[in-house]
C-alpha cells in the first residue's frame, strides 16, 4: 500500500506515459491501417501486393523484434537521434496498423454486394457509395475488433517500458530495482492497466450503442 | 479482382484508369525499395563481409542454440496453455458458485496484465526465492517465460474454448441427459470435443501468439532466438560495427517462417472443417490475432452450460 503513495509522482507519470504513447500509437496505427486496408482493397496490383506484404510481415512478427528493429536498425538505416518515445510510437504503431488494416478489410467485406450495388444503380459516385453506403456499415462491425485491438496496445505498451520510455511497466522495473515488494507493485501497476482497458471497453461499448442499428 | 463491395466492373475508362494508377502505384512500390535498399547500402550493410558472418559456424552455432530454447519455450508453455485453458474453460463453466467464480476472477486477472508484467514479476519473484525453489531456481528465467506464457495464454484458450462450448447446440445436452449421461460425462463426451474441434484454427493461431511471445524472454534475459542473435551481434565487428541489420532481418525472416507455418496449419484445418458436415461451424481464423482476440463470444453467462442442470421450465 505504502508504495504507492511513496511514489505516486511516479506511477502518476507513468500512468500519464502509458495513456500518451496509447493514445499516440493507436492513431498512427489507425491512420496506417485505413490506409494500408485501402490499399489491400483497391484495383490496382501492386498496392495490393505492398498492402499483403505489410500485413503478413507484421503481423507475423514479434513486438519485441520491432522494438529491436525500432531501436538499433531504423536509426542506422533512415533516422539517426530519434527519442525513445518517437522509436516506441513507431514499433507500436506499426505493429497494431497490421492488425486493424484486417478489421477495416474484413469490416469492408461484411457489406452486402447489393448494398453497393442499389448505391450504384440510384446513380451514387463511388464517394457517394463510400461515404453514405458502405463506410456507416462497416464502421458497425469493425468496432468490436477495434476495440481488442486497443486493448492488446495497450498492453503491448508495456514492452516500450522494458525498452526505457516512459511507462507503467517502467515504473514497475524501477521500484522493483530499489527491492519494493513485488506483489504490491505488480497490483498497482495491474489496476492501472484494468482502469485503462475498463476505459476504453466501456467508450467502445458506449460507440457500439450509439451507431447500433440492426442490419 | 473487383470482387469487392466498393468497385464495380471496370468499363473501359476505369481501366485505362487503373492501368495508370498501376503504372504509378508500381513506381512509388518500387521507388520505396529502392530507396531501401539504397539507405542499406549508404551504410554499409550490403557489404559482402557483413552477410558473411553467416558462412561461420559459431554464427550458425548460436541462431540454431537460440532457435531451439525458443522452441523448447514455445512447445511446453504452448501444451501447459491448452491444459490450462481445459481447466480454467471447464472450471468457469461449472455449476458450483465458488469454483466458477474463482476460475472468471482468475481468466479476467491474468488477461488484464499485460503479459510482459506477469512475466517480469514471476522473474523477480524466482530470483529473490532462488534458494528455496528447487529445479525452477537453477533456470529463473526460463521457468518465469514458460509460467507467463502458459498463465496468460492459458486464460485466453479458456475463453476461446468456452465459445466453442457454448456454440453446441443446446438440444445436444438435453439429449445427453435424456439418454442418462452425468454432468462430467456429458462436458468430456459431448462438449469438449466439439468445442475442440470448432475452435481448433482459433486455438492455433492463438498458438501463434504463444509462440511470438516467447520473444518477451529478450527483456528478462532468457537466451532464445532474439536474445541469442542480439548477443551474437554485439560481440562482432565488421567493419567497425556491430551486424545487428543483417542479423536482425535473418532472425526476423526466421520467425516469420514459423509463425506463417503455423498459420496456415490453421487455415488448413479451417478449409477441412467447412468441407465436413456437422451440427456447429468451425471457427474462422483470421491469422494470428494481436494478443487477446477473442472470436465473437455469445453474451451472458454461457446458455448451453446452463442447460447443465436442465430446469423444467426449459422444456416445452
Amino acid at each position: 500500500m505504502n508504495v504507492l503513495l511513496d511514489h505516486l509522482p511516479e506511477f502518476r507519470e507513468g500512468f500519464i506515459g502509458t495513456i500518451l504513447l496509447t493514445l499516440a500509437s493507436g492513431l498512427l496505427a489507425m491512420l496506417l491501417g485505413v490506409i494500408i486496408a485501402g490499399f489491400r482493397v483497391s484495383p490496382v496490383p501492386p498496392l495490393r501486393y505492398f498492402g499483403t506484404a505489410w500485413v503478413t510481415l507484421f503481423r507475423n512478427t514479434p513486438l519485441t523484434l520491432l522494438f529491436l528493429v525500432a531501436w538499433f536498425v531504423v536509426p542506422v538505416i533512415f533516422m539517426p537521434g530519434l527519442s525513445p518515445w518517437t522509436k516506441a510510437l513507431l514499433a507500436l504503431g506499426c505493429y497494431t496498423s497490421a492488425f486493424v488494416c484486417e478489421a477495416v478489410r474484413s469490416g469492408i467485406n461484411t457489406v452486402p454486394l447489393g448494398q453497393a450495388e442499389a448505391a450504384r444503380s440510384l446513380g451514387m459516385s463511388f464517394f457517394q457509395t463510400l461515404r453514405l453506403i458502405v463506410l456507416p456499415q462497416a464502421t458497425r462491425t469493425v468496432l468490436p475488433p477495434l476495440s481488442s485491438i486497443f486493448i492488446a496496445l495497450t498492453k503491448n505498451s508495456a514492452i516500450a517500458g522494458a525498452f526505457s520510455a516512459t511507462e507503467l511497466f517502467g515504473v514497475q522495473k524501477l521500484l522493483s530495482d530499489q527491492g519494493f515488494a513485488i506483489a504490491w507493485i505488480f497490483l498497482w501497476v495491474a489496476l492501472g492497466y484494468l482502469i485503462i482497458t475498463f476505459t476504453i471497453s466501456g467508450m467502445f461499448r458506449l460507440l457500439e450503442r450509439r451507431m447500433g442499428v440492426a442490419r | 479482382m473487383s470482387s469487392s463491395v466498393l468497385y464495380d466492373t471496370p468499363g473501359p475508362k476505369a481501366r485505362v484508369r487503373n492501368r495508370v494508377y498501376t503504372v504509378v502505384g508500381s513506381a512509388a512500390v518500387l521507388a520505396l525499395i529502392v530507396f531501401a535498399v539504397y539507405r542499406l547500402n549508404v551504410k554499409g550493410q550490403l557489404e559482402p563481409e557483413v552477410w558473411n558472418i553467416f558462412n561461420n559456424a559459431g554464427v550458425r552455432a548460436d541462431i540454431r542454440d537460440g532457435l531451439l530454447s525458443t522452441l523448447k519455450v514455445f512447445a511446453i508453455a504452448g501444451l501447459l496453455s491448452l491444459v490450462l485453458g481445459l481447466l480454467l474453460a471447464v472450471a468457469r463453466l461449472s455449476d458450483h458458485k465458488p469454483v466458477s467464480l474463482a476460475a472468471t476472477w482468475f481468466i479476467e486477472l491474468f488477461r488484464a496484465i499485460p503479459l510482459l508484467i506477469t512475466i517480469y514479476a514471476l522473474w523477480v519473484v524466482f530470483l529473490s526465492y532462488r534458494d528455496s525453489l528447487g529445479p525452477i531456481g537453477d533456470n529463473t528465467a526460463f521457468w518465469a517465460l514458460v509460467i507467463g506464457l502458459s498463465v496468460y495464454n492459458g486464460c485466453v484458450q479458456a475463453e476461446v474454448l468456452r465459445a466453442g462450448i457454448n456454440a453446441v447446440p443446446r438440444g445436444q445436452v438435453e439429449a445427453a441427459y435424456a439418454l442418462g449421461l452425468r454432468k462430467s460425462q456429458v462436458m468430456t463426451m459431448l462438449l469438449l470435443p466439439q468445442a475442440v474441434r470448432s475452435m481448433l484454427p482459433t486455438v492455433i493461431s492463438q498458438l501463434v501468439v504463444t509462440l511470438k511471445d516467447t520473444s518477451l524472454g529478450y527483456i528478462i534475459l532468457y537466451p532464445e532466438l532474439l536474445f541469442e542473435a542480439r548477443e551474437m551481434a554485439n560481440n562482432i565487428i565488421v567493419n567497425g560495427e556491430n551486424p545487428i541489420t543483417p542479423v536482425v532481418i535473418v532472425v526476423g525472416a526466421i520467425y516469420v517462417t514459423l509463425c506463417l507455418a503455423l498459420a496456415s496449419l490453421a487455415s488448413w484445418i479451417e478449409r477441412r472443417g467447412s468441407r465436413t458436415k456437422t451440427g456447429i461451424a468451425v471457427a474462422a481464423t483470421t491469422g494470428p490475432e494481436p494478443s487477446d482476440m477473442i472470436p465473437a463470444q455469445p453474451a451472458g453467462e454461457g446458455p448451453a452450460v446452463e442447460a447443465a442442470g436442465v430446469k423444467k421450465s426449459d422444456l416445452p
